[in-house]
């Protein structure tokens, strides 16, 4: 079996309302180990993209085609961990952080109700890196949102993902937070996971990540954030005449 | 013999509590997961499917039971497919889709005559006049039903909890999903001639959300809800022995007063829950102002 080499998106177009397209005619190349933030306003399909990049939503048109080196089947599919925008979980549903995490590993693999031993050990070395040893039984709701959103991180790990694809993992957290997630997230980078976000937090990005990609229902410009956050590429993204990038 | 073993002595009677207290503990193990779906209507809806099934059934001259499972799996089918589409949301379409098939048994009811007393048992219920038959099935449903939700427990947690999400990892949470309305329609059928049409929503939903009320773990609300759903039909099943009342009414009031209690001590529990500050682990009254805050009370 091979190993993950890129991910290559060519056409895709997808909508939701006959004829209304909310993505068109992307076309994008994702190397491995590549760390893409993808910036825009809201209802520029950021999520639609990601959503189709995991395989939610079937493209209109166009193909998503993850590539791998030496597959010897055509229909190679990588682990892809997946992190949602956390404002969409219902935090009264009654799961501990342990039964969060486990589920990212809840398929094909077991039909017994409850976690064995090795997946909770697993559990307690990626609550671990992510800094949140000992809280295997707090109910998710008891948590902070960086933490909450370290957890959602957790149960897409566990998976031991390929590709990492995450929903605006920064939206309303403090400062402190944010780095913390991007600390991880570079860390996760480094051990040769590739990443992809959406995000809303330009400053943010710009200091911390190495490649952006403007997205307004395409893709209006990508590279590193020196060459890409530019006032004639953030124009065409946010269509606001007087932003400036401090 | 001893008053209170009085009503053992009695063959129906002990088919009646044991019957009771199977279907309290299926529904209440059912229930768990029907309101962490968001589904509580799902039980008072599908009965009412079932019902008109049963009367479409019977007028068709077929076993009710075969009725009752057409159209209740039909009206599973189509609050899916419906409540898939998130236009509408799944409570108006179990609303829409059952009450039509029940008033569709009704109306047949009322064009041919032919109302009987099993269609009035089936309305409230009559665990006294199961047979021999009822019970094997009864006891079938219960095994095959607590099979399905331990063996499928994990992917329905998940499906429940974050669909999208369930489906990246590789879970087909369309099958599970219907799958989990047909057990359901399933346990609903046969828990109708027991309980009633009229009465079954309070079985199925009363003991998981006072479990809820009890737990913020999964496990723990499930075991709760079937202790909860098994001790209030039995409670109700005895004291209508006593009381000398029907016990499909009395079922429901020892489900509702369970509530009550679990309503009471939940709030109790918080408002005197032993929390710490100023390192030093304490309990005594005071108000929650949000999820991580407290004032005390003045004293």
């Amino acid at each position: 079996m091979g190993s993950f080499e890129y991910l290559k998106i060519t056409g895709l177009s997808y909508g939701f309302a006959y004829h209304t397209f909310v993505i068109e005619g992307v076309n994008l190349t994702i190397p491995k180990g590549r760390f893409v933030s993808i910036v825009g306003p809201s209802g520029s399909g950021k999520t639609t993209l990601l959503k189709l990049l995991c395989g939610i939503y079937e493209p209109w048109s166009g193909d998503i085609e993850y590539i791998c080196n030496d597959c010897d089947s055509i229909f190679y599919y990588p682990s892809v961990g997946y992190v949602p925008q956390i404002e969409t979980i219902d935090w009264n549903f009654p799961v501990s952080v342990q039964e969060v995490i486990a589920m990212g590993s809840w398929n094909y693999k077991s039909y017994l109700p409850w976690i064995d031993k090795k997946l909770k050990n697993q559990i307690k070395d990626v609550l671990k890196m992510l800094g949140l040893s000992g809280y295997e039984k707090r109910h998710i709701r008891a948590l902070s949102g960086g933490e909450q959103q370290r957890v959602f991180l957790g149960r897409a790990l566990i998976r031991n993902p390929d590709v990492l694809i995450l929903d605006e993992p920064t939206t309303g957290l403090d400062y402190v937070s944010r780095e913390k997630i991007f600390d991880i997230l570079k860390t996760l980078n480094n051990s040769g996971i590739t990443i992809i976000l959406s995000t809303h937090d330009i400053t943010h990005i710009a200091n911390r990540s190495p490649w952006v990609i403007c997205f307004n229902k395409y893709v209006i410009a990508e590279g590193s954030p020196q060459h890409v956050l530019k006032e004639d590429n953030l124009l065409k993204t946010y269509g606001l005449a007087d932003y400036r990038i401090k | 013999m001893i008053e209170f073993l009085l009503p053992f002595q009695y063959d129906f009677f002990i088919k009646g509590i044991l019957v009771s207290v199977l279907l309290g503990g299926i529904c209440g193990l059912a229930g768990v997961y029907i309101i962490l779906r968001g589904l509580s209507y799902v039980g008072h809806g599908l009965s009412h499917a079932a019902f008109g099934g049963a009367i479409v059934g019977n007028i068709a001259g077929m076993n009710y039971y075969v009725g009752a499972i057409i159209w209740s799996y039909l009206a599973s089918f189509v609050i899916y497919e419906i409540s898939k589409r998130n236009k509408i949301k799944p409570d108006a379409a179990i609303g829409l889709v059952t009450t039509a098939i029940f008033a569709f048994g009704v109306l047949l009811v009322s064009m041919t005559n032919r109302y009987t007393r099993n269609f009035e048992s089936l309305l409230f219920g009559n665990i006294l006049a199961i047979t021999e038959q009822d019970l094997y099935i009864i006891v079938s449903v219960t095994i095959l039903s607590g099979a399905f939700f331990f063996l499928l427990h994990k992917r329905l947690v998940f499906s429940f909890f974050d669909n999208e999400s369930a489906k990246i990892s590789g879970i087909k949470t369309s099958y599970i999903e219907l799958l989990f309305s047909f057990v359901l329609a399933t346990i609903i059928i046969v828990s109708m001639s027991s309980i009633g049409v009229t009465l079954l929503a309070s079985v199925i939903v009363g003991p998981a959300i006072s479990a809820r009320m009890l737990s913020n773990n999964f496990s723990n609300v499930v075991f709760l809800s079937i202790v909860i759903g098994c001790v209030a039909s039995f409670s109700g099943m005895y004291a209508s022995f006593f009381l000398d009342s029907s016990s499909g009414p009395t079922i429901v009031m020892f489900i509702t007063l369970a509530f009550g209690i679990t309503a009471i001590y939940a709030l109790i529990k918080k408002i005197f829950h032993t929390h710490s500050h100023g390192g030093i682990s304490h309990s005594h009254p005071h108000i929650h102002t949000d999820e991580h805050r407290h004032e005390h009370t003045p004293r």
